[in-house]
This record gives C-alpha cells, sequence and structure tokens, in this order.
C-alpha cells in the first residue's frame, strides 16, 4: 500500500513488510525515432520493504531503461512511478533530486568513486546534497564502512583500492542515508567471481538486515540466489518468482 | 498527496569542495590554464605598476628641478636671424618683475683636448661654452666633485666641465688640478658637474667664465642661450613678455622654451606606450579566459560519470552548475592572485634596479582581481551550463 493513496494518518505506520517501497504501474518508456523505440511496455511491479529482487534479462531487454525509471533518473512515457510513497509524476526535476538524495542509493557497476578522495569521504558524499555537515556525515560513513566491511580502509584513497573494495565502498555510499530502496546496476559486472561472490553476500547480508535492494544483472546464476526474481524480455516481464520461506519456487 | 520533500541542499563549504574536486585531480591541467589569466594580469599590474613608478619618479625630479625655469635661444624666426641674441639681452631680461634669477651662455669656437698632442679632428664632441658663474644656480644643477666658476676665478684659465664631456677627456676628479689643452692654452680643471636633466648640452661642454673667454680665447660674450627662473605663478607672463623683451625689433627670432615640459612630454610619450602594454595584457587576459572556457568544456566533457553520479546522488541542475562555475572561478582567482603577486614582484625588482619608489596602484590590484573574477565566470557559464543539461541516464552510461 503506497502512501500516496494511503488514508492512514501518520501516526499508525504500515508495517514494514506490507509497506510497498516501489509501485510500478502499467509503466511505458519509448524512445522517439523512425521507428521509435518500446523499451518498457506496460510494467506493472510492486516491491516491498525488505524485498531483495534481481530484475534479470538478456541486453536489450529493458533492465537499464527499468532502472532508470525506478531510480527518477528518467520519466516514464506513461503509467505511474511511486517511490518511496512519493508519486513520481506530481514530482518537478527538483523534486526528484531531492527524493533520489533521501530515499534512493544506487550502486552502479563502473563504481563512480572520486578520485583524490577517500573511502570514508566517498561514502560520505552519499548524502552530500542533503545539507548534512561533512562531519555527521562522516561519522555516518564510518557505521557504513564498517558495515561494508572496510573500516580498516576508510583513509586510503577510493579508486586506488581493489575493485572489490571499490564496489563495497560504493555499497556503503548507497546505504549511508538508510534509503527506502538500493538500486544495484550489475554490481559485479566490473568483478572477478572471487570479488563478485563477496558483493553478493554482501547484498545478502544487508538484505538480512532489512535493507530493500534491487538488483539488475544478466547473471541468471546470481538472480537465482535472491528470493525474488523478476525476468524481462522485450520490455516486459515474463516471470515474476519469488522464493517462499520453505525454500521451493512460488 | 505526497507528504513534503525537503529540497536537496548542498552546504557552501561542500560546494567549494566539490569545485576543487577538478583542480585537485587534474593539477598540471589547471596551473598551465591558469597561467593564461596569471600572465595577463601580471602584464596589467606590472604595466600600471612602473607607469606608476616611473610617474612618480619623474614627478620628483620635476619637483626638485621646478617648472619655473625658461631657456631663451635665438631661433630660427622670419628674416634673417643671426643666430645669437642681442648683447644685452641679459640685462634686459633681468628687469622683467617676476624673474628670479638670469644666467647666460656664449658659444666659444674653440676646442678641448686632453693634451696639447690630441689631433685638432678629436674633440670628442664636446663643446666650449663661456657661462655666467650664477648658471649652476640657476639651472639648479649640483657639482660631482671640485667648485662652479667664481668671481675669484674669473681671470683665470680655469674650466668646469660637464659630466659626459669630464669622462670623455678622462678627468675623475674635479678637485685633482687635472690640466686640459684649450684654445692653445693650458687650464685647469676646478670642477666637474652632475648630469644636468634639464639642459643636457651643458654635459658634453667644457665651460669658462666670460671674462676668461674673452681674455684667453678671444670670444666677444655676445650670449647664444639664456636660462631664466621666475615665478613660478607668473611663468605663462613671463614667457609671453620675453621674446619682446629680448629683442624688441624681431621677436620672432627669439625663441623660449622650457625643458620641463620636455619631461612631461617624455611621460606623455610613456602613457602612450602603457597604454599599448595594457592592451596587450588585456588581450594576453583574453586568451587566458579562453583558455579556462576550453578546459573547462573538456572537463565537463570528461566527468560525464561524474554528473551522472552527482545527479543519482540527489545534486539538481544548479548544483551542478554552480560546482564547474565555482571551479572556474577558483581558477580565474587563483590566476588573478598569482598576476598580482608576480606582476607586483616585476615592478618591485624593476623600480628597485632604477632606484624608484615602489608603487603598485590599489586600482590595479583591485582591477586586475576583478578582471580575473569577471573572467572566471565568462568562461565558466557555457561549461556550467553544459554540464548540468547532461543527461543522468546519458551520464551514467558513460565508459
Amino acid at each position: 500500500m503506497s502512501p500516496t493513496a494511503s488514508t492512514s494518518t501518520p501516526t499508525t505506520p504500515v508495517p514494514i513488510n506490507e509497506r510497498t517501497v516501489l509501485a510500478l504501474s502499467n509503466v511505458t518508456k519509448s524512445y522517439p525515432g523512425t521507428p521509435p523505440v518500446h523499451a518498457i511496455r506496460g510494467l506493472d511491479l510492486d516491491i516491498r520493504a525488505g524485498e531483495l529482487v534481481a530484475i534479470v534479462g538478456p541486453s536489450g531487454s529493458g533492465k537499464s531503461t527499468l532502472l532508470h525509471v525506478i531510480g527518477t533518473l528518467d520519466r516514464a512515457t506513461s503509467g505511474t512511478v511511486s517511490v518511496a510513497g512519493y508519486d513520481v509524476d506530481d514530482l518537478n526535476d527538483k523534486q526528484l533530486s531531492s527524493l533520489r538524495s533521501r530515499h534512493i542509493g544506487f550502486v552502479f557497476q563502473q563504481f563512480f568513486l572520486l578520485a583524490g578522495e577517500t573511502a570514508l569521504d566517498n561514502v560520505a558524499d552519499g548524502l552530500l546534497y542533503t545539507g548534512m555537515a561533512l562531519s555527521h556525515r562522516r561519522v555516518l560513513a564510518k557505521q557504513a564502512l564498517d558495515q561494508v566491511g572496510l573500516a580498516h580502509r576508510m583513509s586510503h584513497e577510493a579508486t586506488k583500492l581493489s575493485g572489490g573494495e571499490r564496489q563495497r565502498v560504493a555499497i556503503a555510499r548507497a546505504l549511508i542515508g538508510s534509503p527506502d530502496i538500493i538500486l544495484a546496476d550489475e554490481p559485479t559486472g566490473n568483478l572477478d567471481s572471487k570479488s563478485g561472490e563477496d558483493v553478493v553476500r554482501l547484498i545478502e547480508n544487508l538484505n538480512a538486515d532489512g535493507t530493500t535492494i534491487v538488483v539488475i544483472t544478466h547473471d541468471h546464476e546470481i538472480a537465482a540466489r535472491f528470493p525474488r526474481r523478476v525476468s524481462l524480455l522485450d520490455g516486459r516481464i515474463v516471470e515474476d518468482t519469488r522464493l517462499v520461506e520453505t525454500g521451493g519456487m512460488q | 498527496m505526497n507528504v513534503s520533500l525537503e529540497p536537496s541542499r548542498l552546504a557552501p563549504a561542500d560546494m567549494m569542495r566539490a569545485s576543487l574536486i577538478g583542480l585537485r585531480t587534474r593539477r598540471l591541467r589547471s596551473i598551465l590554464s591558469g597561467l593564461g589569466i596569471v600572465i595577463g594580469i601580471a602584464a596589467m599590474v606590472g604595466v600600471l605598476g612602473l607607469s606608476e613608478s616611473s610617474k612618480s619618479d619623474l614627478l620628483a625630479q620635476l619637483d626638485q628641478l621646478g617648472t619655473n625655469m625658461l631657456r631663451i635661444e635665438a631661433g630660427s624666426g622670419i628674416g634673417i636671424g643671426t643666430g645669437e641674441l642681442p648683447e644685452d639681452s641679459t640685462a634686459m631680461v633681468s628687469r622683467v618683475g617676476p624673474v628670479e634669477q638670469v644666467a647666460s651662455i656664449s658659444e666659444v669656437e674653440s676646442s678641448v683636448y686632453r693634451t696639447d698632442l690630441v689631433p685638432e679632428g678629436q674633440t670628442g664632441g664636446i663643446t666650449v661654452k663661456a657661462v655666467d658663474a650664477n648658471l649652476l644656480a640657476t639651472l639648479q644643477g649640483q657639482m660631482a666633485s671640485g667648485i662652479f666658476l667664481d668671481e675669484a676665478a674669473s681671470d683665470l684659465p680655469v674650466v668646469v666641465l660637464g659630466s659626459v664631456a669630464a669622462e670623455r677627456l678622462g678627468v675623475t676628479d674635479g678637485a685633482g688640478g687635472t690640466v686640459v689643452w684649450l684654445g692653445n692654452e693650458w687650464f685647469s680643471v676646478v670642477g666637474v658637474m652632475d648630469t644636468l636633466d634639464l639642459s643636457p648640452d651643458l654635459d658634453r661642454a667644457a665651460l669658462v667664465s666670460y671674462s676668461t673667454a674673452e681674455e684667453f680665447l678671444d670670444h666677444d660674450g655676445v650670449p647664444s642661450t639664456i636660462y631664466v627662473r621666475s615665478d613660478p605663478d607668473d611663468i605663462d607672463a613671463v614667457r609671453s613678455v620675453l621674446p619682446a623683451t629680448v629683442n624688441p625689433e624681431n621677436p620672432d627670432e627669439v625663441e623660449v622654451t622650457r625643458p620641463s615640459d620636455a619631461l612631461e612630454a617624455k611621460e606623455a610619450a610613456d602613457q602612450a606606450f602603457t597604454n599599448l602594454l595594457l592592451g596587450l595584457g588585456a588581450v594576453a587576459l583574453l586568451v587566458g579566459g579562453v583558455g579556462i572556457a576550453n578546459v573547462m568544456v573538456i572537463s565537463v566533457l570528461e566527468r560525464r560519470g561524474e554528473i551522472g553520479l552527482r545527479r543519482a546522488l540527489g545534486a539538481t541542475k544548479g548544483h551542478i552548475s554552480i560546482q564547474f562555475l565555482g571551479e572556474s572561478l577558483i581558477l580565474a582567482t587563483l590566476g588573478g592572485l598569482g598576476g598580482v603577486a608576480l606582476g607586483s614582484a616585476v615592478t618591485a625588482a624593476y623600480a628597485w634596479s632604477q632606484g624608484w619608489d615602489v608603487l603598485i596602484p590599489t586600482v590595479a590590484v583591485v582591477g586586475g582581481l576583478s578582471a580575473a573574477l569577471i573572467i572566471g565566470v565568462v568562461a565558466g557559464l557555457y561549461p556550467a551550463m553544459r554540464a548540468a543539461r547532461v543527461s543522468p541516464t546519458e551520464a551514467l552510461r558513460t565508459l
């Protein structure tokens, strides 16, 4: 149940596991051209707080477009998108920026760490655009680095760390503000299998602590390990499976 | 209904940090692009500083020499001039009310040599002049050594040398009793004058008294030049009556000049040169600005990934453009500060080497820094707008 449609008052919080952090309803995304490219075609998707979801599909299936739409970096052509209770259609560009700064965390395949800054400051940059003082952000960054097991690397220059460590710094940066949802775009794509495995385990552990994470991947093996798997093909969901508590498929 | 969303914010200290990232990580490039501004501003500060310092030196010089001196010469007016002033002109001039001092000079047809063995043609460009004893005082000149001609020596074969003449004759000490060969007679050198800024022709002359010239050199004593010191307030009035006073029949043949005008004209010429150099400095500054704009545009292209990341972290378009504008502004400001420092150092060093007072005009410092700031904004505006327009999804696809 999205707060946008909710009739409940703020004093009666929605139970955590029933709170929808992401709701897509009949979403399409087309790019103009001759012929126009329909990257997403009529997609419905609900993700609740605490879920760990893999969105899997081959290249060209619309995964990246979906990530951009969910992450409010791009607007849907039609349909409604609601993130953390906010109806994206109702928000202007500045408000979308604000939504991203406080409610969405991003992890990218290329890490996108800032050169010349320590791991600690790169993580602290996760809250850069909230206006929070650097000293306060550094305290939170230390905690986030601790959470990803990199407390001992905090004063190292981030871009000089190993690939696996760099991605963990990036995950800590996404984690720092305790966003409603973390979107990870091929987080293991640039890593060797050992580091990739570490990152996947870290994601699982963070989810076990209650963080809602959506991982976009073309790797079916990784996707199969996650409790929920959404398969995309040609801009449509072809499969949405949940691993039930007993271990079987729903 | 959405609950209210707190806007994205970037604390000023973080804005500064963000703007410094590009400069910190691309140091050499930043230094090189800032160098254009450094050179431009340094040129402008240096030119203004040097012109101001030299002007102050000139004013001090004028102050010391006085602007109330006039020089009267036989001019080349209409009619057949004699090239000489009437015999009694000195007395006539001294009768003009505001005139304080008068001293005349007369060309003597003779030459001076170090010894009697020097061939006649080798005059060294040194002229011989008969002068009044108060000439040095009228010119407000100084002796480098020895004494000037005085009454006591008026009938003796003694000579005073100008600074250049002394050098050419190899006379270093005017009080050393050196003798020189002048008009078939040995003359004792009694003094050497300091350089005379207002009458450089006397630097290359050997001076004797009128009576000495008459007695030893067979000179008729007609003055060719008269120097006049007048009350500074009446200088223009004196100047206007002098031609008719000196030569009532042919006032056109009398030329009256004010030697300090030459120094002022030199200053005016310097000013024109200063303006030209300032223009060159402005061009350097402009090129520096273009350099910064160029580097910023490249930087925006290179840092698309960073722009995408920042947008994903919640930066608004405004935050992105402010970051790049800030970077350009910091670059230009640092360039401006460097330029002011360099320009001041050059001015100080040159002024010191010339013995001038060091004067760095405030207008140059403030103007230089303001120009740098304006250039920083102008050069950064387009790249900043371009950075803000980068689509976050496109930017994140980079690599």
